[in-house]
């Protein structure tokens, strides 16, 4: 598998402005190509704004080819894949935070939110449904995951993504960073960032994280996105509270390199880690049982 | 559990930026370039000032300096400095002569009521002000008194976007050292100068240090009142404290409105104050 170059886009969006949103994608792209980028990754919601509540029903989209926010963006495909954050609707009305994943005009996969954080400052749950699957999927830079914010909060979203073959994951977020302290970082983004180097290192794989910046009612969407290897060296790193795309060149042999040294995968005991699973799912005291999902 | 300063203490230049990107991206989704400080020579609003002009360039920061008779003139001095040394516009407006029929009218009100009157007339002009420059209002309250309730509703609470609202106060000297902000101003005594002798500590009847401190544990790290009296504060204060929070809670959100048809503004009519920007 030859090396390739992935791209971070990171930017503001207008909230339910999708035509304008869909500009702003359109002009990365066109800046990502000059640059040579293969795989271009915008954040979370990337084609709506994140605080939409009330609004989510007005900006759902249809990832198809006569949609008139998707059709330029399929087109814009066929030269680099992209990775865009939309509303998905079923034909049942269930709303859906949403990830497409473009390639060669065509749309490769969809992956729709498993995990909506409806806790503290976040809302999602009351205004969206939860997606039912995470698969990793093939593309023509190998087999990849996405993973929507909160999700890769929890450690059994990218084992999953492992399992199912995923060797590169794209993360994409809008999440408010907080917690100001005497450190040059706010806790958050430390936090994501120490989180991210560790799941690349404990699954050997290429993460890409892009992430949204501007503020929506006073919440900061912070920036710097990052990419890491599947040593957990960290590839690139985009500007703090500002726009900008971030380039990382992906080399897929570090992950032969490393899981030659480092044989994680192959010592994984997927089945029996399935089987201790059910015997623990037993106690429902000490295990969510996760119905409420 | 310990309850020292240390916690309180933050990386000034990583709050600066974020407050400056706040002030100009927030301002900016609605279509304005500018912005109206209410300057009272004090460190709160000298620190809006301050961001506001590194946010928005000090020709499109119009200070306001809206004295009363009363008034200390060290008050004005102070607002003079920030003034000259950020180079923001300004305008003297003095409230003496829109305020004074009212107390002539009723000689016995009290001075709490006298200073809401102040304080509610300082942002009438404040807000009249602003559409005739074409910005918004920049607030200057801070985490202590918006926690505490030490505002005055509709009054110095007022405003468009607020920068300092999330620090608290011992936050805000931090902040206002690494700013620049004149020492003269940080050093001396809050105070929202609304009669003579007036001092914030002196109302509160504790020290910001302390009550700092306390809101910090019981708030952002989430402390039940009893570890906090375990971590050094005593039981009496812990509970005034609380009860000030919750008693001034109304003045925190927006007053309740009768839910009687299918769709109410507030309750399920949701959109953020940010909507389609």
């Amino acid at each position: 598998m030859p090396s390739f170059k992935l791209g971070l886009a990171q930017v503001n969006t207008q909230l339910g402005g999708l035509r304008n949103n869909l500009a702003k994608h359109l002009d990365l792209i066109d800046d990502a190509r000059k640059e040579g980028v293969d795989v271009l990754a915008f954040p979370e919601l990337s084609l709506t704004g994140y605080m939409l509540q009330d609004e989510v029903p007005s900006v759902a989209c249809s990832p198809t080819p006569e949609d008139e926010i998707f059709g330029p963006l399929l087109k814009a495909s066929r030269d680099l894949d992209l990775l865009v954050g939309f509303v998905d609707v079923d034909e049942r009305y269930r709303y859906y935070i949403a990830a497409a994943y473009l390639s060669a005009g065509k749309v490769v996969h969809i992956h729709r939110k498993v995990y909506l954080p409806t806790y503290g400052l976040f809302d999602e749950g009351r205004f969206f449904s939860p997606g039912e699957t995470m698969r990793a999927f093939e593309t023509r830079f190998g087999r990849m995951g996405v993973l929507i914010c909160e999700e890769f909060w929890h450690a059994s979203s990218p084992y999953l993504l492992w399992l199912d073959g995923a060797d590169m994951m794209l993360f994409m977020s809008a999440s408010p960073v907080r917690g100001l302290t005497d450190s040059g970082q706010l806790q958050s983004v430390a936090w994501v960032e120490r989180v991210n180097q560790a799941y690349a290192s404990l699954f050997t794989v290429h993460i890409g994280h892009a992430v949204r910046v501007g503020f929506e009612d006073g919440m900061i969407f912070g920036g710097r996105a990052t990419a890491f290897g599947p040593a957990g060296n960290l590839l690139a790193a985009g500007p703090d509270f500002q726009e900008g795309l971030t380039l990382a060149e992906i080399n897929p042999d570090m992950v032969r390199q490393t899981r030659v040294r480092l044989p994680l995968l192959r010592d994984e005991r997927p089945a029996w880690v399935a089987r201790q699973l059910a015997q623990i799912q037993q106690s429902p005291a000490t295990c969510p049982s996760g119905e409420s999902q | 559990m310990t309850a020292d300063d240390s916690r309180l203490s933050i990386n000034t230049d990583l709050a600066r930026s974020v407050l400056v990107a706040f002030i100009r991206d927030e301002l900016g989704r609605h279509g304005f370039t500018r912005g109206v400080v209410g300057l009272s020579g004090g460190i709160d609003s000298s620190i809006a000032c301050f961001l506001a002009a590194e946010a928005l360039g000090p020709e499109n920061v119009l200070a306001l300096r809206m004295p009363y008779a009363s008034s200390s003139p060290e008050s004005m001095e102070h607002a003079e400095l920030v003034i000259d040394q950020l180079k923001v516009r300004s305008l003297d407006i003095s409230i003496t002569d829109m305020v004074t029929p009212l107390f002539d009218r009723f000689p016995d009100m009290s001075k709490v009521r006298r200073g809401n009157v102040m304080a509610r007339v300082r942002m009438a002009i404040l807000f009249d002000q602003s559409a005739d420059f074409g910005g918004l209002v920049i607030g200057t309250g801070n985490k202590t008194e918006i926690l505490l309730g030490y505002t005055t509703l509709y009054g110095d609470s007022a405003c468009a976007v607020n920068p300092n609202g999330d620090l608290y106060k011992t936050q805000i000297r931090q902040l206002a050292r690494a700013l620049g902000v004149p020492e003269v101003i940080i050093n001396k005594p809050p105070s929202a100068d609304l009669w003579p002798g007036q001092t914030d500590e002196g109302e509160l009847g504790t020290t910001y240090e302390r009550v700092d401190r306390l809101l910090h544990l019981l708030i952002d790290e989430r402390a039940d009142p009893s570890a906090a009296v375990a971590a050094g504060f005593e039981a009496p204060f812990v509970k005034e404290t609380l009860d000030r929070v919750r008693l001034n809670h109304y003045k925190r959100v927006m007053p309740p409105i009768a839910k009687i048809s299918g769709r109410t503004v507030g309750y399920d009519f949701l959109y953020p104050r940010d909507w389609g920007t």
